[in-house]
């Protein structure tokens, strides 16, 4: 499709499901209050590892309105889920909910009470008595790492060359280690599932707040020994997820397996607390970086070596190294990973997994191993700027980084910066310009589209993926409109069932690049099908050929004949639609390595007499080829965007070193951007489509802007205050002029 | 949240009379209230709603102060012309805290009677001597960077106090009007909150069953120049790492009168009655300035991971000086 006649893809459209979201129509998963309802609160672990002693129910079973209260000694027998991502079974935490006795991590499920009300449930819950056999926690990713020896993770480990030997030999190296802090998703909506099994008929309905309705479904079904068809998930609408809500929690199974004993409908939330234990996070990691160059400023030599904090019940790497194996020109290098386990909630995928902390790294190493060559930071990257893979020897499907650095730096205004650190003032602030690179996979999964053409002569969209707040609804509409040439507003999306056509998890910045080829598809096949209708007896074109007809503008007709309309075909055949489905692969040509690219430039502004830092300005230049929708897409960069400069500067799941328990559980505490954080922002997309990737030419634009930001902004900070702080989230602290008189 | 009675009376006389037992709370805007009830670690038998008394008017007196009613809210009290014109400290303290959907809820005598924000008294299980008297402090040798204080305190306790209004009020001066069973009194703002000490868990000098029914300004200081600065990691929306308020009056080149209260530091709203003192009679400026905060922080202990208050807490006294006199 030649890109100048797109009406739709390609331009920048509100989104459909707002006025849904903004009037309150559109229902999360506790939003849905069925009949006969009743409410779960858990009870959570108080200690962070041991076992527990003894539960006292009685108080809180004499307590109004209770119903059931369930615990490791009074809860169903379930299976474990397979745990196969190819099968759609994965989870993240394999151990059952109340499986036995042991506690693992502080906010683990001890206890569930079920009662005819929220409040009800609630203050029951607070009455259950639970006595402990504590042990002493391990709580920090070091204390992790004096008592355990890492785990390695074979399988992400890449090697070339002779990085060792290649670093020793090498005229100019550097050699850092650098922390990232544990992260909470927080996103706006909590977890909540809301359960409905039918005895009658041996089915189970799940409102869960999901970015995988298939996944959920998939799994539930194993967990209860159930058939798939008898389980349905619904997630028409969550308040997004950032990786949190990919895969079943405990909290999910335990409605489940509720609503099944009681043949009650159950609600069960995650309070806001337990969010920051039972449902996922961002691990702790230590990196340790090695880069070289000879005297030119190329890189001879990489590594980047990473361990992780993980839970006690599962090895979950965060691969910090799968940017660094590809982005610059290295001939010898490594990238390695491994875990270690400590008494937390199991970390699982958040934005950018890897990627974000990885590139805060290597990233700040960059600039590191600049300044000791003489480089300029910008020019340090670009001569080392490769569009080959080195770690698949294949090259890049497109890559335009050198246009984001350039470009970027440009419109920045780069060249204004002067290299010394603290050199460039404003009054009683210091101002620091820092750049990084940003990079991600891009990914393509298995999907499936249904387009069904109505009698009433709107299109309905469906398919089992779900909008977790990135606009999917709208570029899935985008996409079926420019298939169909009708007018956006004639096409309903419906998405987030499990019941639909099978449709991919929503992750991995994958979902409109996999979505969009199945949804033209389908509507081919739909318009094919109504083509069928009109030429069949008693049709409207009843002596023509299906390739006589054309379908244009909506209508269907003889080129230069009478066109008819979806409606009136439907209509004479008395039929209620024509449906197309399609199926495409996730497959990608082996010719290629698909990676998305970008560039962050960041200004901070340091008020050294006060301690104060702001990021006053970021510009970031992104190359995810076709931009599908510009205005949902710089939403995700800006909010991308957002996240980094949390992890930068806030963001620090932190737990009591004795107990184990979280000390800021809380969004008073657990410091996140708020809107007078957020700085100037611009996105510059680079436009380029990929046509080695798909035929739409869309990489994936969810989850790059967060890679890297962190990275500039410590840049930007060194270049204030001359202070290399290899640690995130950076505090005032860190940064403080410890002569008071000097700076006042 | 547990079960508990409910009143909602309509006179001030009600109010205080419907007291049935020990446990009884009063309700205002519930952003302190609430959120502690539904974390279980407040757990009143009764509440009375005083939502209804007529406590929501600002008022001058006749001599020159101002009569803030206990009701009346953090935006409009913020908002109100003669808090912006006589008592700039006052407005900036309260616009720079909590959120706007917050300050629009939360009421003057509420804020006053706010709780720490530790986290080892919210959690409602770790050791904590104000919640759970003799049962320990989880704090000073735990997380205590952001909540917790480097004045003031002792070895039961050593949350900071969180409020922004009441530095300014402290620095302004101010009185507390309270309505129990026994009649009405009067509580000087400064012996309004109480240091940890043996007691963590007495925060207030209220006597059980009193109600605070108003705060009164002093008259502003003639010729003083006032302002609130609040150091934290955000930009919004997070109680004060170190803040300071001030209100200077200079005349020919001296000082002539000076307050300073800080909060973010100190186990109740901080007067630096010293750091004052020794501003008196002398030029404005960076070096004086610097005495006077050195001076205010003579006596903070610093725990774990809170030394940085101590240094950035001078700064928010030396920048806010210089800021009031430029
Ligand atoms: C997320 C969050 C962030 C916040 N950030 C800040 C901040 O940055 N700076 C800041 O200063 N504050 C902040 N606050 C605190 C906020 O200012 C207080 O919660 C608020 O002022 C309390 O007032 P209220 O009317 O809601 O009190 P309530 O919750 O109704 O009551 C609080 C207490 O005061 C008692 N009380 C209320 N009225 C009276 C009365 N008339 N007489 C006697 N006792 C009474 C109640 O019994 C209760 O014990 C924050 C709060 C939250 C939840
Ligand atoms: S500092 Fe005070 S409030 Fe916090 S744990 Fe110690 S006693 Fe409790």
């Amino acid at each position: 499709m030649s890109e100048s006649n797109q009406r739709y893809i390609g331009q920048a459209r509100p989104r459909i499901d707002g006025p849904k979201k903004l009037s309150g129509e559109a229902r999360y998963a506790a939003d849905h209050h069925l009949p006969d309802m009743t409410y779960a609160y858990g009870v959570f672990s108080t200690i962070a590892s041991g076992r527990i002693n003894d539960i006292d129910t009685s108080a809180a079973e004499a307590m109004p309105g209770v119903i059931d209260i369930f615990h490791h000694d009074r809860f169903p027998s379930l299976h474990r889920s397979p745990d196969n991502f190819a099968n759609g079974t994965k989870v993240d935490e394999p151990r059952l909910p109340f499986e036995d006795d042991r506690i693992y991590y502080a906010g683990q499920f001890v206890a569930m009470v079920v009662a005819e009300s929220f409040e009800q449930a609630r203050a029951a819950a607070y009455e259950v008595q639970v006595s402990y056999r504590p042990d002493t926690p391990i709580t920090r990713l070091e204390e992790a790492l004096e008592q355990h020896k890492p785990t390695p993770d074979e399988g992400s480990r890449h090697e070339r060359g002779n990085p060792d030997s290649a670093w020793k030999k090498a005229p100019q190296r550097i050699e850092a280690v650098y922390n990232t802090a544990m992260e909470t998703h927080n996103p706006m909506e909590m977890h909540a599932s809301t359960a409905a099994w039918d005895g009658q008929s041996g089915r189970l309905v799940l409102y869960e707040s999901t970015q995988g309705v298939v996944f959920t479904r998939n799994t539930i079904a194993r967990m209860f020994g159930l058939l798939q068809d008898k389980v349905e998930v619904k997630a028409p609408f969550i308040g997004s997820g950032f990786g949190g809500k990919l895969f079943v929690w405990p909290h999910a199974v335990a409605a489940c397996a509720a609503t099944r004993s009681l043949g009650r409908p159950v609600q069960l939330m995650v309070p806001r607390a337990q969010m920051f234990t039972t449902t996922g996070h961002r691990p702790a990691t230590r990196q340790t970086l090695k880069l070289a160059t000879d005297a030119d400023g190329r890189l001879q030599a990489v590594i980047h070596d990473s361990v992780n904090s993980t839970s006690m019940l599962a090895d979950v790497p965060e691969l910090c190294g799968r940017c660094t194996k590809s982005l610059y020109a290295c001939d010898n290098l490594r990238v390695s990973h491994a875990t270690v386990p400590m008494n937390c909630g199991t970390p699982t995928a958040m934005r950018a997994p890897g990627a974000a902390p990885g590139l805060f790294a290597l990233e700040s190493a960059m600039d590191e191993m600049a300044e000791a060559v003489g480089m300029d930071p910008v020019a340090f990257r670009l001569r080392n700027y490769t569009e080959r893979d080195g770690s698949q020897d294949l090259p890049f499907s497109s890559i335009h980084l050198k246009q984001a650095l350039e470009e970027g730096a440009r419109r920045f205004g780069w060249e204004k910066r002067t290299a010394k650190p603290g050199s460039m003032r404003d009054g009683d602030e210091i101002l620091g310009w820092g750049v990084a690179a940003c990079n991600w996979e891009a990914l393509k999964v298995d999907a499936k589209a249904q387009v069904t053409l109505q009698a009433d002569d709107r299109v309905l969209v469906s398919c089992a993926t779900q909008d977790i707040g990135t606009g999917t609804y709208t570029v899935i509409a985008q996409g079926a409109a420019e298939a169909l040439g009708v007018p956006i507003e004639s096409i309903d999306v419906e998405l987030g069932d499990s019941r639909y056509i099978y449709g991919p998890l929503s992750g991995g910045s994958w979902v409109t690049a996999s979505i969009l080829p199945a949804v033209a598809q389908a509507a081919r096949a739909a318009v094919e099908e109504l083509k069928g209708y009109a030429i069949a007896r008693g049709g409207p074109f009843e002596s023509r050929k299906k390739d006589d007809l054309s379908f244009e503008n909506g209508a269907l007709g003889v080129k230069g004949g009478e066109m008819l309309s979806v409606a009136e075909i439907l209509q004479a055949r008395r039929l209620a639609n024509a449906v197309g489905e399609a199926s495409t692969s996730g497959e990608l040509g082996k010719a290629y390595s698909y990676r998305s690219f970008g560039a962050h430039f960041v200004e901070v502004r340091w008020d050294p007499g006060i301690s104060r830092l702001r990021v006053s300005h970021v510009l970031s230049a992104i190359d995810v080829g076709k931009v599908v929708n510009p205005r949902t897409a710089a939403n995700q960069v800006e909010g991308a965007v957002a996240m980094g400069l949390g992890m930068a500067l806030f963001e620090h799941t932190e737990f009591d070193q004795a107990s184990g328990l979280p000390v800021n559980n809380d969004y008073a505490e657990y410091l996140v951007p708020s809107h007078a954080d957020f700085p100037d922002m611009e996105v510059m997309f680079l436009h380029y489509p990929d046509y080695n990737f798909t035929s739409e030419g869309a990489r994936g634009v969810g989850e790059i802007g967060t890679t890297g930001l962190a990275g500039a902004v410590a840049n930007a900070i060194y270049h204030a205050t001359g202070k290399r702080i290899r640690d995130i989230p950076i505090r005032l602290e860190q940064l403080m002029v410890d002569d008071l008189a000097a700076t006042g | 949240m547990r079960n508990f009675s409910y009143q909602r009376p309509e006179s001030n006389h009600a109010a205080v009379r419907a007291r049935e037992g020990r446990s009884t709370m009063f309700l205002a805007g519930g952003t302190t209230l609430l959120d502690l009830m539904k974390l279980d670690v407040m757990r009143p038998e009764q509440v009375i709603d005083v939502n209804r008394l007529p406590l929501d008017k600002v008022k001058k007196t006749a001599d020159g102060r101002l009569e803030i009613g206990a009701l009346v809210s953090n935006t409009a009290l913020a908002q109100h012309p003669e808090v912006k014109t006589h008592y700039p400290v006052l407005s900036q303290a309260l616009l720079s805290g909590a959120s706007t959907s917050l300050r629009n809820k939360a009421t003057t005598g509420g804020n006053v009677m706010q709780r720490v924000r530790c986290h080892y008294f919210r959690d409602g299980v770790s050791p904590c001597n104000k919640r759970e008297p003799g049962s320990g402090c989880s704090a000073i040798n735990g997380m205590n960077r952001s909540v917790h204080a480097v004045l003031g305190t002792s070895d039961q306790c050593i949350a900071a106090h969180p409020s922004d209004m009441c530095v300014a009020m402290a620095a302004i001066g101010a009185t507390v009007l309270v309505n129990g069973p026994s009649g009405s009194r009067e509580i000087d703002f400064l012996d309004f909150h109480q240091l940890p000490g043996e007691t963590p868990y007495n925060e207030h000098a209220l006597r059980p069953g009193e109600l605070i029914t108003h705060v009164v300004l002093d008259a502003p200081a003639d010729g003083a120049r006032s302002t609130y600065l609040k150091l934290r990691d955000r930009a919004s929306y997070q109680f004060a790492l170190a803040s300071s308020g001030v209100i200077v009056a200079v005349q020919d080149n001296r000082i002539q009168h000076a307050r300073i209260a800080m909060g973010g530091v100190g186990t109740k709203p901080w007067r630096a009655a010293n750091a004052e003192q020794s501003l008196l009679g002398q030029p404005p400026g960076r070096e004086v300035f610097s005495r006077a905060a050195d001076i205010a922080f003579e006596n903070a202990r610093p725990y774990a991971h809170n030394a940085f208050k101590i240094p950035l807490g001078k700064q928010a006294v030396i920048r806010s000086l210089i800021t009031a006199t430029s």
